[in-house]
């Protein structure tokens, strides 16, 4: 007797509605053993964890800030991971966009004008994207495998980064602490509630917008062959790399644009960390989002919950908020693990196997 | 500045600096050549940086609690292993996407380390004893390359070993277990890799640090690639990755008003220069490239 995989006739479709939802309850699982572990009740441990932030209306507002630049960054991955573009260094391109959306504020410190604002997010964006298409350029024109490129120019820009604030772009008046100065008024983003910004509905719009270019147009068309049938993409005529520099474009912008909302809506200045690894665990928002914009908005609530989370259980229960990290790492595991699934189904095989 | 050039070089190339060299290699040889053989049989598990800093807190726990260095070497090792197996239930077992499972493994890794790691920062490490600045796993590692080049290529194992990611259909054809030896590559992967993170806890720079490989393990995953999957060509790739390493430090000693953060991104840099250099060359890239790299293998009943 042992247990194999079987490749299922059809695809589940079960299985992939029920996935992400077996994949949180396994991770609530491990959670609440960690917990126990440590010499904590798991069960009020997980209360703390993924309940309490979610009675406050403070701490809703924050995981709303949270999940807007995961959501805004998952959504590109999502596209690119769909055409099998491994776009891996959302970090850097976000990093990229934070540093040309500071650019205007840190170079024209008194210019306040509606105009800032718009320069900034749009400079970010294209930060994004400039950071993105180099390694589809590398991975077009050499053959460069984008992996390990666009993770290998994550480090390269927050080094970039690092130098400016701690060297030309360090706030004169700030006690040498490495940090840019403090961008007001239209340097910042509008908010919607006082601890609200308006980044939140770029989030929200970018995934509606992208579902409906992935259901509806040529070009999600074209994505989804290119990922599922790369020969047969190659017969209709869809250019493979015009494939890799679309999702590298589209993802590093939106990272950009993310990175941009970052530094005008939650930190409103530079400094040499500008993001809590969003870049990194928007891999994760997109795969329990099932690679899918939409399912990307509740995964990327999910996993700022995880943030938030982690805040909660540093105060009141002593844990490190690394848990948050630990958290995430184990759910991508089970969603991975889950997935299987929906392709396969498990067989317990018998010893009468020998007439197959 | 010729001169300062002229200076730079001859301490470079002195005994002593070349044994710090050979300590900045030894890191990125072992994970390599463990990749390397993880490879040659059609796995890619891109979670070298998570096995590796997995390695490099247990190698520091093992060694701080014990007092004993050797225990750490250990523990480093078991950990590495440990997160291997992880990675190849997924990919193997459940045959899962082979790139989403590894960045998994790293994420875990780097999310776990700095967990478990937590009360080690700040703690004086246990170092490893060295003989005359040689220390015994900078001889480990370079015998392994050796080891590998001959059981690659010399023995019938490796003959498997290369089947197996070769053509993975015609290795079960011929009554080879391909699961079973890709379990193993993946597991020798995961040792080589912890025992990376282990020499940094231990030898390199013996204290914890979050973060600590700071990316090594994604560039031994491309000094693989650079290498053309070929265990010699790794050594030299390494030495190639050392020397970088310790240059942009000396450099920065002579205070020629290079920001420092230029000269660190350098190692970074330079692998993004020689992935394009190898790759941009399709006779290099795809002569040794083991074919079912990535693919895996369900077998039909």
């Amino acid at each position: 007797m042992r247990l194999v995989l079987e490749k299922r006739a059809e695809t589940s479709t079960a299985m992939a509605i029920a996935s992400p939802f077996i994949a949180f309850a396994l991770t609530l699982i491990a959670g609440g053993i960690i917990f126990a572990l440590r010499g904590n009740n798991p069960f009020s441990s997980l209360y703390v964890y993924f309940v309490e932030p979610l009675t406050a209306w403070w701490s809703v507002e924050q995981l709303v800030v949270k999940a807007a630049p995961l959501v805004l960054i998952a959504t590109g991955l999502a596209v690119a991971y769909r055409a099998n573009v491994w776009n891996i260094g959302a970090e850097g391109q976000l990093t990229a966009g934070a540093i040309l959306a500071g650019l205007v504020p840190v170079l024209f410190p008194q210019w306040q004008s509606p105009v800032v604002l718009v320069l900034m997010l749009v400079l970010g964006t294209l930060g994004g994207m400039a950071w993105g298409a180099l390694p589809a350029w590398l991975r077009n024109r050499f053959n460069a495998n984008e992996i390990l490129t666009s993770l290998m120019l994550v480090y390269v820009i927050q080094l970039v980064l690092d130098y400016l604030v701690r060297g030309p772009w360090r706030d004169p008046q700030g006690f040498n602490f490495p940090k840019s100065i403090t961008f007001t008024g239209w340097q910042t983003l509008p908010t919607l509630t006082p601890s609200v910004h308006v980044g939140v509905l770029f989030a929200v719009f970018a995934a509606i917008a992208l579902f409906f270019m992935m259901s509806s147009t040529l070009k999600g068309f074209e994505i989804r062959v290119a990922g599922q049938a790369p020969r047969a993409a190659r017969f209709a005529g869809f250019s493979e790399k015009r494939t890799v520099m679309f999702c590298f474009l589209l993802s590093g912008g939106l990272a950009g644009l993310a990175g941009a909302t970052e530094v005008a809506g939650v930190i409103t200045q530079l400094q040499p960390q500008v993001s809590p690894g969003y870049g990194f665990t928007a891999i994760i928002v997109a795969f329990l989002g099932r690679l899918n914009p939409i399912g990307v908005i509740f995964a990327g609530l999910l996993l700022a919950l995880s943030y938030l989370g982690g805040e909660a259980a540093q105060m009141s229960l002593g844990i490190s908020d690394k848990i948050a990290r630990v958290f995430q790492g184990i759910l991508l595991f089970f969603i991975l693990t889950c997935d299987t699934f929906i392709l396969y189904r498990l067989r317990w095989l018998g010893s009468q196997k020998a007439t197959a | 500045m010729m001169e300062a050039l002229g200076v730079l070089f001859s301490n470079f190339f002195s005994a002593n600096t070349q044994l710090i060299v050979l300590a900045a290699l030894t890191p990125f040889l072992l994970a390599a050549l463990g990749e390397l053989v993880t490879e040659r049989a059609g796995v890619l598990n891109l979670g070298v940086e998570g096995m590796m800093i997995m390695g490099a807190v247990a190698g520091f726990g093992g060694a701080f609690l014990t007092q004993n260095p050797w225990v750490g070497i250990v523990t480093s090792i078991l950990a590495g292993m440990a997160m291997a197996l992880l990675f190849a239930f997924l990919s193997i077992t459940l045959v899962t996407n082979q790139v989403a499972s590894g960045l998994a493994l790293t994420l875990l890794g780097l999310g776990l380390s700095g967990l478990i790691g937590e009360s080690f920062v700040g703690q004086p490490g246990v170092k490893l004893p060295t003989y005359a600045g040689i220390d015994p796993l900078m001889i480990a590692a370079l015998l392994l390359t050796i080891i590998v080049a001959l059981m690659l290529f010399r023995t019938r194992w490796g003959l498997i070993i290369r089947a197996v990611g070769n053509n993975h259909a015609a290795a079960h054809a011929l009554g080879y277990g391909v699961n079973k030896v890709r379990y193993l590559c993946v597991l020798f992967g995961g040792a080589c890799s912890g025992l990376a993170g282990g020499y940094l806890a231990l030898v390199y720079t013996p204290q914890w640090v979050e973060n600590m490989t700071a990316g090594k393990g994604w560039i031994a995953l491309a000094l693989v690639v650079f290498a053309s999957w070929l265990p010699f060509r790794v050594a030299a790739g390494a030495y190639l990755f050392g020397a970088i390493s310790i240059l942009a430090f000396q450099i920065q000693t002579y205070g020629w008003g290079i920001p420092p953060q230029f000269l660190n991104s350098l190692p970074y840099l330079v692998t993004i220069l020689a992935l394009v250099l190898i790759s941009g060359s399709r006779a290099i890239a795809k002569r040794n490239t083991p074919a079912m790299l990535g693919q895996p293998f369900v077998p039909d009943r």
